[in-house]
């Protein structure tokens, strides 16, 4: 079936049954992410927004829309963080794509690395301390990219979290009975408004991982496949793949997972903002925390103590 | 026709006449790829035949 406006050849079939060409679906996919930014006041008028990139698809594609838009509105600024863990064989690579991205559209990019930061790369760090890769990115790469959009004055932080990414966030915090995480989710995030928490955004909340990657290969945003070598994400693979599987048989479950979470969010965010209480921040980093010296500070200190002894 | 995967980094030999066959005998969920023929991007109804040549992209990213 051509392209109903154009008669051309389609290039994907979308939830809607339209099977669009390439120019109405990028019409399409940004009029869509515009729609999210606006209705949900992502991005308002003098914002300086941060946008986290790892180089991969999906930082690329909301960089690439986020800058495109700053340059048409002219009332808000875009720049780029990376943070580079320090892995060889695949960082190296997506930050090089990044970099090549940022230079050729003239967009500040940052970059923080694990090495600065910790005192080795996370090959290293691994090698040295055993522990688990995913730990360290959990705890380092959240408080980094905060650290870092504080530092330089910005006042959101975009990142490239898809429609799978959330619906899968969702269904885990269910299945793992973890509805605190739940109430941190959403298109823009932070249960209390602190100062030294940079309050991030989604702007590709609503894009499946299907389209954002059509997207950027319409857009030539998309590099060569890669993988981190240290993946170790099975329970989120899982959900992913049972998530597919229904999509396949019952068209609209990602969708409608997002829909009815969307419902529910208000009331989790308030129970949750009562119920957190008082928010301490870390005298080390000023890092919002709940206890005293906070879970980056503590693993801090324990990669720098088991590296100097090996 | 030559299909090549990217992710696993593999060519193979297939017969199809369309897309959404191709993706069967692959046993691969359409929401989890994209199918490039002749460098262009293409829906699960697209026609195929000997001489095309395709390319699966994943759309999961790695990490
Ligand atoms: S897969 Fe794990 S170790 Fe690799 S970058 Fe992601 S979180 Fe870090
Ligand atoms: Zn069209
Ligand atoms: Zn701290």
């Amino acid at each position: 079936m051509p392209c109903k406006r154009c008669k051309t050849s389609p290039v994907i079939t979308l939830q809607s049954g339209n099977q669009p060409c390439k120019n109405c679906f990028i019409k399409y996919f940004e009029k869509k992410v515009g729609k999210t930014i606006r209705e949900h006041k992502l991005v308002e008028k003098n914002d300086k927004v941060a946008i986290a990139v790892s180089g991969g698809k999906d930082s690329l594609t909301i960089l690439s829309i986020l800058h495109n838009l700053s340059l048409r509105k002219k009332d808000f600024e875009v720049f780029a963080i990376l943070i580079d863990e320090g892995i060889s064989g695949y960082r190296d690579k997506t930050r090089i794509d990044a970099e090549e991205f940022c230079k050729k559209n003239d967009i500040k990019l940052n970059v923080f690395s694990y090495k600065d930061e910790l005192g080795a790369p996370l090959d290293e760090i691994i090698k040295k301390t055993g522990i688990s890769g995913c730990t360290v990115c959990g705890i380092m790469r959240r408080s980094m990219l905060n650290i870092a959009a504080r530092k330089l004055g910005a006042t959101k932080l975009a990142t490239g979290h898809n429609l799978d990414d959330e619906a899968q966030s969702v269904l885990m915090n269910y299945m793992r009975n973890n509805m605190e995480v739940t109430a941190r989710l959403g298109p823009i995030t932070g249960i209390k408004r602190d100062k030294q928490f940079i309050r991030r955004i989604k702007p590709l909340y609503f894009m499946p991982e299907k389209e954002v990657t059509a997207y950027s290969f319409l857009k030539e945003l998309l590099g060569k496949y890669s993988e981190c070598p240290y993946a170790d994400q099975s329970y989120r693979n899982d959900v992913r793949d049972l998530l597919n599987g229904f999509e396949q048989k019952h068209p609209g479950t990602k969708y409608a997972i997002i829909a009815s979470f969307m419902e529910i969010l208000p009331t989790l965010k308030e129970k949750y903002a009562q119920e957190s209480g008082k928010i301490n921040h870390c005298p080390k980093c000023e890092e919002p925390t709940s206890g005293i010296i906070c879970k980056r500070c503590q693993l801090v200190a324990q990669i720098k103590e088991k590296l100097a002894k090996s | 026709m030559k299909v090549y995967l990217e992710r696993t980094n593999e060519s193979k030999e297939i017969k199809a006449s369309n897309v959404s066959e191709l993706l069967k005998k692959l046993s691969l969920n359409p929401a989890t790829v994209l199918v490039i023929k002749n460098n262009t991007l293409v829906t699960e109804t697209e026609k195929l035949n000997e001489k095309d040549e395709i390319k699966i992209i994943s759309v999961v990213s790695g990490g």
